[in-house]
């Protein structure tokens, strides 16, 4: 039964989709100025019964009806409720109803928030989306239906994948389709600008506040991925330029670049050409890296189960979106004369553009390049961690350097920058560098310029606070973003090099001595729990320095439904380090291999990139109180 | 005030090459290795962060060969060798990968000479 | 005109990285060490089985073929190309060396005894260490060298019919 409502839910939004655009195009031929009201209502209507949808299958995971293929192959009874509802969103099918939804709501309250935009431009936005929904319509119902049923009914499900029973996994997935699904908006929103010659500054005013909640949102979900990674994966990192990693950050480049270009086409009627080549991209880069984790394309730690058809559908889909933007792109080019004035803000826009497309150039290149290897020269390469570190780390000291300078300039050229406060900073910043050195421990040559360049960039968001708060200016989200984006590259630094590590096989009862530590087996026990068998040390840490213990309960799980082992690694979060230790088994062996490692700021560093987020929600909610 | 630059720039080069000679760190480092050593049979995992069977047995070979003074060049030629390139996550610098190395730095540089073109253009208007 | 060009040159350079990424999606995504064929071994010393000697480049030498097999007793899948293996014994043209790998004595020895020995000679790499010199990564694994000690083929993974009627194939 509850095949058969989604089934017809899921046809009804097609066939509102295609009266939306049919309804669309007649609306614009009349002569008008305001949208029929039929079309706000098939809007609405299209939104409520994709959220009926989707509730639906929820349904049929709560219930654990297993007639349902989906519920049957990432569900089990004895699941937690909690991870039933995320278990709906956390495999293919399920996700690309998520997808739908979000297009279909931003595609309602674009509409409905951009009454004070042309109509054409908006129903061309509203019809651009709908193909897009439509597109992915298609895929759900013919390819990749989650309400698609089994008989006979099977007694019990495959269950969900034990390492994604984690809060933090379970709302990834919105988070980050907010993101960069939602660039789908503008990228409609575009596509309109384009066909209407709606351009400018009011163009940019239309988009601008949803590029900052898809900008906002993707940050966040990136954060949340990265956190479920180091609290649940074992291996202590939270970043592993993977490319299910790499798929989100693709579009966050975009995004970021897009803000700060917005900004000049609204003050500065600029750019425009560049914003919607940015538009489009973003969600471009969005479908390609759908395409690339869910094909099989490529191997990587958290694809989801493969499907070559998938991945066929997709990238047509995406070469026809990719086509038609270019060719309406070289259609109404036109050579714009470029008004910039040197050594004023737009220079440094300019500027984070080029080094946000040096970045995203750089992770396409090392994400795509073993595709091209293996299918031109049969030859398989890796491209992982070290190429990534090594290209772009030393471009970021320069970004940083650049982040520091551009908010201090203005938009008219006359206005200098105080160039003696700004070398005290910088020598300021070498000083300090120079205390951490001094005082804990050397590093290399590039992590120098990375903490000299980061505290410049902190120091100097100080200095702008300063002068903030005293013309009582209350534009502190750039501020908050900026400062924060400094501290990250800052305790990512730190971190890299004041981490330690150590990788020991211990017998119960054995003590290893490492650094100021001291750590001791102490215990084993085995427990059993709902849906798994637990193994747990317990080790305890003594820090030899300080005279102080902890202990730390590692565990390997053994899952029946399916049948996995998990590692799950025992973290003790303080206010400047995390101490982190994981302990598998060594076959035929009464030893245990046992990695602990201390890892200073681990905290910071979340709290620096939620941070960065927060800014970007402050100017949203900011601008949300003007009316545009 | 020229004077006052270059006694900031000296304090600079000072303080760099106090820190070059306190990191020429000539001991290799194994944990470097390790991570960029591809676990073959785990779904992107390096060596250094799984304990499958293959990441142990590579792990106790790299230490070995450590210990016979092999260079970090020489235990990935020999690793690739063995298993193919695809078993180090740094992809060595040979003809065949000399685009995905160069690309990037390519294009920062052009992309640099066209701001200073685009800005150049406004200075002549 | 030269707008024409980038035009031209941008539509291209898409179609070109569309067309790979289709050509991709056919391309199987687990990786194998097959293509390490036609590599010389070198540097074999391994551990005779119960005799404390060390087998050398000079025993593979021997025959015209020899089929290294890395097994153990507590891999399934061993199990199930034993069958083969005790049938390629029968052929003359060809050596069957076996590494134990990472395996206790006493259950290798077991393991033979149940299911037939089809070694001519018989190896341990007790820490799996002298198999990497063989670019082994999992077992079972098989290689099929020459008396050049050239790898003629690798086997992933238990043989198969196939395999078997493959080795017969080249060492006739």
């Amino acid at each position: 039964m509850l095949s058969n409502i989604g089934n017809s839910l899921l046809f009804i939004n097609i066939l509102l989709s295609i009266f939306i655009i049919y309804f669309s195009f007649k609306n614009l031929e009349d002569s008008k100025k305001i949208i029929n009201r039929n079309i706000y209502n098939m809007c609405l209507i299209q939104s409520t019964s994709i959220i009926i949808c989707f509730f639906t299958l929820i349904a049929g995971f709560i219930v654990s009806d297993f007639s349902l293929i989906n519920v049957y192959q990432n569900s089990h009874s004895l699941k937690p409720i909690f991870y039933k509802i995320s278990g709906t969103w956390g495999n293919h099918e399920g996700s690309l109803l998520l997808w739908v939804i979000i297009l279909t709501i931003f595609s309602f309250f674009f509409l409905f928030y951009n009454k004070n935009h042309p109509k054409k431009y908006r129903i061309y936005t509203l019809i651009t989306q709908n193909i897009l929904i439509i597109g992915f319509l298609f895929f759900l119902l013919f390819n990749s239906n989650p309400f698609s049923v089994i008989s006979p009914i099977p007694k019990e499900g495959l269950g969900l994948n034990p390492i994604l029973q984690d809060p933090a996994l379970a709302i990834h997935p919105p988070l980050l389709y907010i993101g960069f699904v939602g660039s789908s908006i503008y990228f409609s929103a575009a596509i309109a600008s384009l066909l209407t010659n709606y351009s400018g500054k009011l163009f940019a005013r239309s988009i601008k506040n949803w590029v900052l909640l898809s900008w906002s949102f993707q940050t966040i979900g990136i954060l949340v991925g990265s956190i479920w990674a180091y609290y649940e994966l074992g291996w202590g990192g939270f970043w592993f330029w993977d490319p299910v990693e790499n798929a989100s950050l693709l579009p966050w480049f975009a995004m970021t670049a897009l803000i700060h270009s917005l900004i000049v086409l609204e003050k500065r009627n600029q750019l425009y050409f560049w914003v919607i080549i940015l538009c489009l991209l973003t969600f471009i880069l969005s479908v390609t890296g759908t395409f690339l984790v869910r094909s099989g394309i490529l191997n990587s730690v958290h694809t989801f189960a493969n499907d070559p058809s998938r991945g066929a559908y997709i990238l047509i889909f995406l070469s026809i979106m990719i086509l038609v933007s270019v060719f309406l792109l070289f259609k109404k080019f036109k050579s714009e004369n470029y008004n910039l004035n040197s050594d004023s803000k737009e220079t440094f826009i300019l500027i984070n553009n080029w080094f946000m497309m040096f970045y995203l150039i750089t992770v396409l290149l090392g994400t795509i390049y073993p595709i091209f290897t293996e299918v031109l020269s049969s030859h398989k390469v890796s491209v992982g961690p070290p190429y990534y570190n090594t290209v772009i780390i030393p471009i970021i000291v320069l970004f940083l350097f650049f982040m520091s300078l551009g908010p201090q300039i203005g938009w008219i050229k006359n206005r200098y920058i105080d160039l003696k406060i700004l070398v005290v900073i910088l020598l300021g910043s070498i000083f300090i560098n120079f205390l951490i050195f001094y005082f804990f421990q050397s590093y290399s040559l590039i992590s120098n310029l990375i903490i000299i360049s980061s505290f410049f960039l902190i120091l100097s968001s100080l200095k702008d606070t300063i002068k903030l708060i005293k013309n009582k200016n209350f534009n502190y989200s750039r501020i908050v973003s900026h400062t924060s984006f400094g501290f990250l590259i800052l305790f990512i630094g730190l971190n890299h090099n004041f981490s330690s590590e150590k990788d020991f096989n211990v017998k119960l009862g054995d003590t290893q001595k490492f650094e100021n530590f001291s750590i001791k087996f102490q215990d084993l026990q085995q427990k059993e729990f709902k849906n798994y068998k637990a193994v747990i040390g317990k080790f305890q840490i003594k820090d030899l320095q300080k005279n102080s213990e902890q202990f730390l309960n590692p565990e390997i799980r053994i899952y029946e439904n399916p049948s996995t082992l998990t590692y799950e690694a025992s973290i003790r979060t303080e206010l400047l380090r995390d101490y982190y230790i994981t302990m598998s088994n060594i076959d035929r062996s009464d030893y245990y291999n046992i990695k602990f490692q201390k890892k200073p700021f681990m905290m910071w560093i979340w709290i620096s990139v939620i941070f960065i987020s927060i800014g970007g929600f402050l100017r949203l909610f900011q601008n949300a109180n003007k009316s545009y | 005030m020229i004077i006052k630059i270059k006694i900031k720039i000296l304090i600079l080069l000072a303080i760099f090459n106090f820190s070059i000679v306190n990191a020429n760190n000539i001991q290799i480092d194994q944990s470097k290795i390790f991570k960029n050593i591809r676990c073959l049979i785990c779904q992107g995992q390096s060596a250094a962060d799984s304990n499958s069977e293959f990441a142990q047995t590579i792990k106790l070979v790299v230490r070995d060969q450590i210990k016979e003074g092999k260079t970090e060049k020489e235990i990935y030629n020999f690793l690739v060798e063995k298993y193919g390139e695809w078993i180090v996550y740094k992809p060595p610098l040979s003809k065949a990968n000399f685009l995905l190395w160069i690309l990037p730095y390519l294009f920062f540089l052009s992309g640099g000479f066209l701001i200073f073109l685009i800005i150049r253009k406004k200075k002549h208007n | 005109m030269q707008t024409k060009v980038i035009k031209l040159l941008i539509i291209s350079i898409i179609i070109f990285i569309i067309g790979v990424f289709f050509m991709g999606l056919n391309k199987s995504s687990i990786y194998d060490t097959k293509s390490l064929e036609g590599q010389k071994i070198t540097n074999i010393k391994l551990e005779h089985f119960s005799k404390k000697i060390l087998l050398t480049e000079e025993y593979l030498k021997k025959k015209n073929f020899t089929l290294i097999n890395f097994w153990a007793s507590w891999c399934a899948p061993c199990r199930l190309e034993h069958p083969f293996l005790l049938k390629l014994n029968s052929e003359t043209k060809l050596n069957i060396l076996g590494v134990n790998f990472k395996d206790k004595k006493n259950n290798a020895i077991n393991f033979l005894n149940s299911y037939g020995n089809p070694y001519d000679e018989l190896v341990r790499d007790d820490l799996g260490k002298k198999s990497v010199n063989f670019g082994v990564y999992g077992i079972p694994e098989s290689i099929l060298v020459n008396k050049d000690l050239i790898i003629i083929k690798k086997f992933i993974g238990p043989l198969s019919n196939e395999d078997y009627k493959i080795i017969q194939k080249i060492i006739k």
